[in-house]
């Protein structure tokens, strides 16, 4: 063969040019044009020498025809192009000069084989490739159904080693599987589980909504839910559960099973009731405590229209002498006792009773029949009290005083109502005790009066609140103003000026009195010695008369504080006049005395006020350490009509006479008109005060009186 | 109840797979009817999408000789699918002694057929996973194995990034993977686009609406959005250009119109 122009060689590669040319188009190699006619190239030299061979070869072309399936020419196209092209030019380009019939012949009887290998060799390409890829699908899924089953491995040690029970049901509520846990919390075994239906599983204490939520969930409107729920196991106790249910769907969002997570809760419940009884009861009484008595007053309070409530405040006459005499044991035994027979007196329903601390209990009546309910619920508990107790082989009668409030729901709170009840209480309890009262407004206002000024003095020392007027003590003889006695004033921010009988009671039981009376002291002391200073030319000093409660008598401090008062202003003691009422001193030992007589042997002046008004033993009066009687104005009050009474005058005349053979000087108290006045000095009184020289004012009114006084 | 992540995904041959599809393309029978199914059905659109295909592994031929010749002897072929004629490890291995090749697919039949194709060849191998977790990939015992992550590694991301929407954001992924590869290693990408399809958009857009209804939505991009993959890259001539278009061995004029259909690009990071 020979490279040259249309050469044999040049015309097989002419050949393969146009062959590749027609089937390049229609392969899906990935090769070049030039490679692929590169890979073209033996196949048509093979066809060549098979076109001119002695002897058709059958196989050879077969060959050829399988070489284009291997060269990627998997299309049927390209076979067809192939024999296109075989048919047209194999004998052109290759035949030579040989017989052209029988070269056609040839070539067709080639392209005949060509297309049987082929197809031969596409059919077992394809063959094999099918095959090859329903193994690797087959593998796959194998690799899938190996991981699936170590998924369901784990899920399944998930499911059984889980502490939580969980069960599986079909829609029916046909239970399908449980897990071990689930099976310990019910006490059943699983084959006996899994026979049950869930709707078998009813108790008594399910709440209202389970088994609505549970339709909800089977008929697929319900994803899950979670609700408390109580079984019965087979030994007869309840399974307390917090139960979650969940709806499992198929992949087409069917649902088809019902997943239940079922924790077991009965003991924490029990835990719970056991901490919740606790707190709601006493434990020595074994009754509702407070907190349970505040829960249900404020339950009875807030129920509807035509609701009321009864109340029974209770508390025991004397309970301390007991505890102190008999020790606190016997004291809880008798409390113990007596919250038993209380017991027994609320026995109805919407009755209870409650220890609300020490020896003070309290019995409610709900419903709309209070009024008459609570005062025979009353009458049942003092009657329960009557009998004795028996304690350590002793009988021991028990008393106690009882606060009764009753009236609709709606229009208290549970503490004004305790309160009320309270205040009703003391209010039996000051009536002597063993006793029941019922609340009404009027000593309920007096009462919250009383006690919100209580609360209130303390801060109002502290704010200035108080103030001091003075009432100049009148020297009958020549009507000249000898002093003042300090008057202490409250003005209270809502209640305005407020006298001394309205808050120095709450004082004296509040200890709040001796602050305060040291303060009227000092302020009043000051005051003396301004007035000193203007007016102290003259020989006798004004003199600043003080009150002195009996709180203030036995405070150790008394002594020590007025001289160091007197001494830090300067005041001579016998420019001070204490007051003491003679109900203080009755009765009163050297002790209590102590004080005044040192007060008074440093010249301070000693007044015994009121006197005439409490039981007075005059064979006492010697022995007090006292310069001065304050007649009460009782005795002075028949003396303000014309002609006066002739027994007070007598009365009168008789006290000053004794006085003044003590060496004790009289000084009355409210003057009102001249004629009394006229008719006290005649009788030989020394001072007098009243409105009729001055009310109580402040301190500058004085100076006018003393003014006018020396300038008249 | 919410499917644990460790559970495996159930094998469903009914449903057509793009791998399959794609090898039906190349005139292989690795494939079942539904594919073929699909594949015809967006032929009816897109007639010369064999064209497309074969122009995909022409480019993919030439890439691979191109990276050979440039050093490279480590591919990472990501979104290989059915091992079919002329196999990246087989253009590798006729260009360079020793080369190494890791295919990865996320189609379990693909990669059971790449096993079988594979077995007994030490220097390739083929790891079930997904582009969307670079992180799988890169931390697979197939990995460590084969690629050395301190030489240079040429990333195959061949006719896959147009599978992955924007929501699974492929942009981080590709970020990913760039990040783990040493100085000099490159991406070889393409990328199907309606810029150079020589039909009507409305038309082509038939054959998206085939992949989306296979569930495998077919997320065509601009030449400028393509270009963007190549962030961290630096593109080595002719750029990002039709398919034909890049480094061809024979004149582009010759080929087939529809092998104009995506954008082909090679890149090296510096």
């Amino acid at each position: 063969m020979s490279a040259l122009p249309d050469g044999p060689e040049d015309r097989l590669r002419r050949l393969t040019t146009i062959w590749s040319r027609a089937v390049y188009p229609v392969t899906s190699t990935s090769l070049t044009r030039v490679e692929f006619e590169d890979l073209l190239r033996p196949l048509a030299d093979r066809l060549s020498e098979l076109l001119r061979a002695r002897s058709f070869d059958a196989e050879g072309a077969r060959a050829v025809g399988a070489a284009l399936v291997t060269a990627h020419c998997t299309d049927p196209e390209a076979l067809s192009r192939s024999l296109d092209c075989v048919d047209a030019y194999l004998v052109l380009y290759c035949g030579g000069d040989g017989p052209q019939d029988e070269l056609r012949m040839r070539s067709s009887r080639l392209q005949h084989a060509m297309a049987a290998g082929y197809a031969h060799a596409l059919r077992a390409r394809t063959l094999a490739e099918q095959e090859s890829v329903a193994q690797a699908a087959l593998r796959a899924q194998g690799v899938v159904a190996q991981a699936l089953h170590a998924s369901e491995a784990r899920f399944r040690a998930v499911f059984e080693g889980a502490a939580i029970g969980i069960g599986i049901a079909d829609l029916d509520g046909n239970i399908l599987q449980v897990n071990e846990a689930l099976t310990r919390m019910f006490g059943l075994t699983e084959q006996a589980l899994r026979g049950r239906r869930v709707l078998d599983w009813t108790h008594p204490e399910d709440a209202p909504q389970t088994w609505r939520l549970y339709e909800e969930l089977v008929s697929g409107d319900r994803e899950h839910y979670h609700v408390e729920k109580a079984f019965n196991r087979p030994d007869g106790t309840a399974l307390w559960t917090n139960l979650t249910v969940s709806l499992l769907r198929d992949p087409d969002g069917v649902p088809q099973y019902q997943l239940a997570m079922v924790e077991d809760t009965t003991e924490r419940r029990l835990l719970n009731l056991r901490l919740r009884y606790e707190a709601t009861h006493d434990a020595l009484t074994g009754l509702p405590n407070r907190t349970l008595f505040f829960e249900r007053l404020e339950k009875a309070l807030a129920a509807g229209e035509g609701q009321r409530f009864g109340l029974c405040y209770l508390d025991l006459d004397g309970f301390k002498t007991i505890n102190d005499s008999l020790g606190h044991a016997a004291g809880d035994r008798l409390l113990v006792e007596v919250a038993d027979r209380l017991q027994s007196c609320a026995t109805a329903p919407g009755e209870m009773v409650a220890r609300l601390g020490g020896d003070e209990f309290v019995a409610l009546t709900t419903g709309p029949g209070t009024q008459r309910e609570v005062d025979e619920l009353a009458e049942r508990i003092m009657h329960a009290l009557t009998g004795p107790i028996s304690i350590d082989g002793r009988d021991l009668m028990v008393r106690g005083s009882l606060g009764i409030v009753e009236g609709p729901a709606g229009e208290r709170t549970a503490a004004e109502v305790l309160r009320s009840a309270d205040i009703t209480m003391y209010r039996a309890k000051s009536a002597g005790g063993n006793r029941a009262e019922t609340a009404d407004a009027e000593s309920d206002a007096r009462a919250i009066t009383r006690h919100a000024l209580t609360t209130a003095l303390p801060a109002a020392l502290e704010r200035g609140e108080f103030f001091i007027e003075y009432q100049p003590l009148v020297h009958l003889g020549d009507g000249s103003v000898r002093g003042a006695e300090a008057l202490v004033r409250w003005l209270h921010p809502q209640h305005g000026v407020l006298g001394p009988d309205r808050f120095i009671p709450l004082a004296e039981d509040t200890g709040l009195i001796v602050p305060l009376g040291r303060w009227v002291l000092e302020e009043s002391i000051r005051q003396a010695r301004v007035w000193g200073e203007r007016y102290g030319a003259d020989d006798t000093p004004l003199r600043i008369n003080v009150n002195l409660s009996p709180c203030q008598l036995g405070h150790p401090q008394l002594v020590q504080d007025t001289v160091e008062i007197l001494e830090r202003t300067g005041v001579a003691p016998d420019a001070l006049c204490l007051e003491v009422t003679e109900s203080a001193l009755i009765g009163a030992d050297d002790d209590l005395l102590k004080p005044l007589r040192r007060l008074a042997e440093m010249g301070v002046d000693i007044a015994l006020d009121d006197f005439g008004t409490g039981y007075s033993n005059l064979a006492n009066l010697r022995r007090l350490p006292v310069n001065v009687l304050k007649l009460d104005r009782s005795f002075t009050q028949g003396m303000q009509q014309f002609p006066a009474d002739p027994v007070d005058l007598k009365i009168v005349e008789g006290i000053v006479s004794l006085a003044h053979s003590l060496d004790l000087a009289v000084t009355v108290e409210g003057v009102e008109t001249g004629a009394q006045a006229e008719q006290l000095r005649i009788l030989g009184c020394d001072t007098a005060q009243g409105w009729y020289y001055a009310r109580p004012g402040p301190p500058e009114n004085l100076h006018r009186l003393a003014l006018v006084d020396t300038t008249g | 109840m919410e499917r644990p992540a460790w559970a495996p995904r159930n094998i469903d041959i009914s449903v057509p797979s793009v791998s399959r599809i794609y090898d039906y393309y190349l005139g292989g029978s690795h494939n079942f009817e539904v594919d073929r199914e699909a594949a015809r059905k967006a032929m009816e659109f897109l007639p010369g999408l064999p064209k497309i295909m074969q122009a995909n592994r022409a480019f993919l031929r030439r890439a691979v000789r191109f990276a050979a010749a440039e050093g490279i002897t480590q591919f990472l072929d990501i979104g290989s699918g059915i091992p079919t004629y002329g196999n990246v490890h087989e253009i590798a291995r006729a260009a360079v002694d020793g080369a190494r090749v890791l295919y990865v697919d996320h189609d379990p039949v693909a990669v059971a057929h790449s096993e079988a194709v594979l077995a007994g060849n030490d220097g390739a191998d083929v790891l079930a996973a997904d582009l969307r977790k670079p992180h799988e990939i890169l931390s697979s015992p197939q990995l460590a194995r084969l690629i050395d992550l301190k030489r240079p590694v040429a990333l195959l991301l061949v006719a896959i990034l147009h599978f992955v929407e924007d929501t699974d954001d492929p942009r981080a992924a590709v970020a990913e993977l760039r990040d783990a590869l040493a100085p000099g290693s490159m991406l070889v990408l393409t990328h199907a686009s309606y810029e150079g399809i020589p039909l009507p958009e409305e038309q082509a857009g038939g054959a998206v609406g085939v992949y989306r209804d296979i569930r495998n939505p077919l997320v065509m991009r601009s030449r400028e959005e393509i270009a963007r993959f190549f962030e961290g890259f630096e593109l080595v001539d002719p750029g990002l250009v039709l398919m034909p278009h890049w480094r061809p061995d024979s004149a582009p004029e010759e080929e087939d119109p529809y092998a104009f259909s995506g954008f082909a690009g090679v890149g090296r990071t510096a």
